[in-house]
């Protein structure tokens, strides 16, 4: 299992190298302006010299090769000697920077992770936490009213898109009933009971809209997994051993059927990071998504390029630890 | 006259006592609803297991050996099968009426069984151990060592070695044969009364289906259960049942002592699968024989003997009528068919 992980990792460094190259030349192909959005009175030359500043005189290979080490080298040392206290050299390293703020990206994304987290991650949980019983009992009790209900449940669910039934939500919960507010705000801080409790009704409303997408692919998911193996002879086995219903359905069915759930569960994990760029726009969350789409919209390369390609490594990285769960979950598969 | 009447009872009463069948199935019928229409699985089917004895059911493949086992122990997934009709006794007491309770330590506890197919029978992310121990501890109350102690035990009786190790491996890790042994051990766990043994030697090669053999007579001595052992093979039936029944497109169509099926075989099926039994005596053996034609398709409840179509003896009265089973030659052979054998003719039936 080990060597397995180790070899995977090394064949994910040119993946990735790949990767980060086809990112960098698609982006810097693309014919925008960082200066476009910038007052129409700045005279040309004044425009070239910004251009300059920011390095795009240089040859896309220079700029290339700036952008790899300050990603690979100089962020994960800053990282390191935040996270440590100890420091590498004079700590006066080149940073990946973003055009529109001049700040460093990944100090930008750090600001941003936290409600991303909070939202879209609370929402694949609750998703999960919500599909995986519907799933059982749908299976078990297929064709039942139960499994019809949960057939148009998901049905419903997957094929209404996240924009329209967030603002269903929040003509229902905001405007008529004024149950929870329709704006995430992100400087609320939690420090006692009622922030907390404010905190956890403005995360409801985004949560519950994304949750319930989650849910209903999952339950779909886990419902055909559970038929694929209730009707498996060991089924049969474990009830002439004569154990209980619930054993042989919540124990011997669920343990097989899980596994691989759990595998596309992870597999799916790194969309949690991308953020739900629609439903973090209609809730004024501003997570990861909203950073995207602001990065793309005012032409900010460095930030794009630096988002893409960290989601670019979650997905390498949830791979690998799909296949590993499934080793971990299926005795029956050996890595070695 | 109530004296008179009670005494012959209670010699019957206490003749009864060893000889009181375990289980005892009475007329059961099961159809499988499909998409095509019901299919007619197990028709009218009955048949008794007395306390130690191995009663083996022969047939061809889809008769309905299987489905009748699972039927009587409820073990068909429902819908798509349905229970028709019948009863089902363990010690007198009907199955059907049982609570789910009741039935769940009949099952495991007082009845095991060993499936067909031991690739697919065992969960494959349960190591061996925990499978043998689950009803140990479910039947039995076992603490979990003792439990382990036992199913070891087990393991050892069925002939698997260093058992203690082999606790926790997984079923991917034994062979076909061992899995077997494995589905064995399980299905003895609680030393049930009866086993319910469903070929469990067609998916092994010969010297490991010749193991299982001897271990399951071996079995049989040392704890004294009541077997029912399904196979095609009629060879196999020959060395250990005491009494055979054949089944026929879910039915019995022929049952007896060992001897008097292999003697003095009544059915023309019976005959007919007699004779694709390769004779190992003869210097070389014949070509293997085959029967016939096709088993019919269980689309409709016969109105005539399902076998005719196929039968070398059928007569008018095999298309107008279905043959009951009933006594002939020696006592407890019984048959369901019209046509006497030629042999069999100048007998008076007891
Ligand atoms: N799930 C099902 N749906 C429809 N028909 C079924 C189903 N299961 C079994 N049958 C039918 O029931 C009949 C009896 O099947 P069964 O498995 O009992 O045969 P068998 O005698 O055990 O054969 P084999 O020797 O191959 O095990 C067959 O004709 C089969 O087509
Ligand atoms: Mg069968």
């Amino acid at each position: 299992m080990l060597t397995y992980t180790l070899r995977r990792l090394a064949f994910a460094v040119p993946a990735l190298l790949a990767i980060s190259f086809i990112i960098f030349a698609i982006l810097d192909l693309a014919p925008s302006d960082p200066t476009a959005q910038l007052p129409l009175t700045i005279p040309p030359e004044v425009r070239e010299k910004i251009r300059l500043s920011l390095g795009l005189g240089e040859p896309f290979a220079v700029r290339y090769w700036k952008w790899l080490i300050q990603f690979f080298v100089n962020e994960p040392l800053n990282l390191i000697e935040q996270w440590t206290g100890w420091s590498f050299g004079d700590g006066d390293r080149l940073r990946v920077l973003s055009w529109q703020t001049r700040s460093p990206v990944v100090d930008l994304i750090a600001q941003r992770m936290p409600q991303t987290l909070w939202v879209v991650g609370m929402s694949y949980v609750l998703g999960a936490l919500i599909a995986i019983p519907i799933g059982v009992i749908s299976a078990y009790r297929q064709y039942s009213w139960f499994d019809q209900f949960g057939t148009l449940f998901s049905m419903v669910g997957f094929s209404i898109p996240t924009f329209f039934t967030g603002l269903l939500f929040i003509v229902i919960f905001s405007v008529n009933l004024e149950w929870f507010p329709s704006i995430y705000d992100t400087t609320h801080e939690v420090t006692d009971w009622e922030s907390f409790v404010f905190q956890i009704k403005q995360m409801i409303m985004p949560t519950m809209v994304l949750g319930l997408y989650n849910a209903s692919q999952i339950s779909r998911f886990m419902r055909a997994s559970m038929l694929d193996n209730l009707g498996q002879d060991y089924v049969r086995t474990a009830r002439a051993k004569g154990m209980t219903e619930k054993v042989v359905v919540l124990v011997h069915v669920m343990r097989n059927s899980l596994i691989p759930v759990v595998t596309v569960l992870a597999l799916n994990l790194p969309q949690v990071f991308g953020g739900a760029i629609i439903t973090e726009q209609i809730f004024k969350v501003n997570g990861l998504g909203q950073l995207l789409i602001g990065a793309i919209e005012g032409g900010d390369i460095p930030t794009v390029q630096t988002l893409t390609f960290i989601f670019a490594v979650l997905i390498v990285l949830f791979n690998l630890i799909a296949d590993l769960l499934y080793g971990i979950l299926d005795p029956r598969i050996r890595y070695d | 006259m109530p004296l008179a009447d009670g005494a012959p009872a209670t010699a019957q009463q206490t003749n009864g006592v060893d000889d009181a069948p375990v289980l005892e199935v009475e007329g059961l019928e099961t159809v499988f609803d499909t998409r095509d229409g019901a299919v007619h699985a197990v028709n009218g089917v009955s048949f008794h297991l007395r306390p130690g004895e191995l009663l083996g059911v022969v047939g061809e493949s889809g008769s309905g050996k299987s489905v009748t086992m699972m039927s009587a122990l409820q073990l068909l997934p429902s819908p798509p099968a349905r229970r028709t009709g019948g009863m089902v006794r363990f010690r007198g007491q009907d199955v059907d009426a049982m609570t789910p309770k009741a039935m769940r330590r009949l099952r495991g506890g007082e009845i095991g069984f060993v499936f067909q197919d031991p690739m697919t029978s065992l969960n494959p992310v349960f190591t061996v151990g925990f499978q043998i121990m689950e009803p140990l501890r479910k039947h039995l109350r076992l603490s979990k060592p003792e439990a382990r102690k036992r199913a070891a035990e087990l393991l050892a009786m069925v002939g698997i070695p260093s058992p203690e190790a082999r606790l926790n491996d997984y079923p991917h890790q034994f062979s076909g044969g061992m899995r077997q042994r494995v589905m064995i051990a399980i299905a003895l766990a609680c030393e049930p009364g009866v086993v319910i043994a469903d070929e469990p030697t067609t998916a092994l090669d010969v010297t490991i289906q010749a193991q299982i053999i001897e271990l399951v007579k071996d079995l049989r001595q040392r704890l004294g259960a009541a077997i029912v052992w399904i196979t095609h093979d009629l060879g196999v039936i020959a060395g250990i049942a005491d009494r055979v029944a054949v089944m026929y497109a879910g039915r019995i169509v022929e049952e007896g002592p060992v001897l008097e099926i292999f003697e003095d075989p009544r059915h023309p099926y019976t005959r007919a699968l007699l004779e694709t039994m390769p004779h190992l005596e003869g210097d070389r053996p014949q070509r293997l024989r085959t029967i016939p034609g096709q088993p019919p398709v269980l689309m409709e409840t016969p109105v005539a003997c399902s076998f005719a179509p196929r039968c070398p003896h059928a007569f008018d009265k095999c298309l107008a009528a279905d043959p009951r089973l009933e006594p002939c030659g020696a006592a407890g052979h019984r048959v369901a068919c019209w046509w006497t054998p030629p042999e069999a003719e100048t007998e008076v039936p007891a």
